[in-house]
């Protein structure tokens, strides 16, 4: 095919999809009119068959929850993806730890890296405390306002990430040592499994609700969704650190073999 | 449409531009946090704000986090 019949080929595609897509567009409901009956039902019942103010995460976490769960497990997948990949190979080698300072060490020789700002690392470490409580908070008040665990979660997973802005990689690694977040990840997707089997083996459905549903409006309401909240919060924080950890290990620790041939 | 609602769309159209135009990755790595903002933005102005957190935290921090982490790797790497 000459270039010239591609060009007419791709125009002529263009100009179909152009013309589909204005009609698509012109079939749309008006903005802000809503027109399915799924939304207005789940308004309609969602908080008095719940107990929960925020119909999102009444839908995520419980409605639609087996959708949440794969999700999850994509995340979960995806993370376990990463530590294989950026697994140490056998021609690395850790930079040498005995006596290793609080600095990064830079993987290349008679380099230091370019020193963290002061300003950088007052704001950062300011910014830890604040952080942890806003993670905290959206993390366990899905069920009342707009969040929930995975929000919360990341937001979590950023605040060790602003340690290690403040402080350095190493400290970071011994708030959140690799074992440790590997087994909240690991608790997290599990207890997800766990809750939905706790329906089933109670004598309803996968994922049915099997704890009170408290008082509307307040902390401990929604029954299972606060449970899956939380513990959606532990395994996407988890994880986000673990896929973190992974690459800084591999951008500040890893010597690459090429090098010390 | 409320005069919020436009703004935050006219913005989402000029980033998502700026996204495409810097050709350098770690510049194109910031103003994909600042895309990942403005939509957010735009979620919340049409009463989203659960679709408006995800999006900040996702698009906002963890993307541009991944790519930042990748892109001092492979910068090491080259060296």
């Amino acid at each position: 095919m000459s270039p010239r019949v591609r060009t007419v080929v791709l125009f002529a595609g263009l100009a179909g999809l152009a013309a589909l897509y204005l009609c698509a567009l012109h079939g749309l409901p008006g903005f802000g009119h809503y027109r399915g009956p799924y939304g207005d039902v789940i308004n309609a019942a969602g908080v008095a068959e719940r107990h929960v103010t925020d119909m999102v995460t009444a839908v995520n976490f419980d409605y639609r929850a087996l959708d949440t769960l794969g999700e999850e497990f994509i995340l979960f997948v995806s993370a376990a993806g990463v530590a294989v990949v950026l697994r140490r190979g056998r021609e690395e080698r850790e930079r040498e730890t005995a006596g290793g300072g609080e600095e990064d060490a830079d993987e290349a020789r008679g380099r230091r890296p370019p020193r963290t700002s002061d300003a950088v690392r007052m704001v950062s470490l300011l910014m830890v405390a604040p952080v942890v409580l806003l993670g905290i908070y959206i993390a366990a008040h899905g069920q009342l306002s707009p969040g929930g665990g995975f929000q919360g979660g990341v937001i979590l997973a950023t605040a060790l990430l602003l340690v290690y802005l403040a402080g350095s990689y190493r400290r970071m690694r011994r708030i959140g040592p690799v074992t440790l977040v590997e087994l909240a990840e690991a608790l997290g997707a599990g207890g997800f499994v766990l809750v939905g089997l706790a329906g089933v083996l109670s004598g309803a459905a996968f994922l049915a609700d099997v704890l009170p549903l408290g008082t509307t409006g307040t902390l401990l309401s929604g029954g299972t969704i606060t449970l899956i909240s939380a513990l959606i919060g532990l395994e996407v924080g988890a994880s986000v650190v673990l896929i973190a950890t992974e690459f800084l290990e591999q951008a500040l620790e890893i010597r690459g073999a090429e090098r010390h041939r | 449409m409320t005069a919020v609602q436009d703004v935050a769309l006219v913005l989402v159209a000029l980033v998502g531009t700026l996204v495409v135009l810097s050709r350098q990755p770690a510049r194109q790595a910031v103003m994909v946090s600042l895309y990942g903002l403005v939509l957010s933005v735009l979620f919340f102005a049409v009463a989203a704000p659960d679709v408006a957190l995800s999006s900040l935290v996702v698009g906002a921090v963890a993307l541009p986090l991944m790519i930042l982490l990748t892109l001092a790797k492979v910068r090491r790497s080259e060296e």
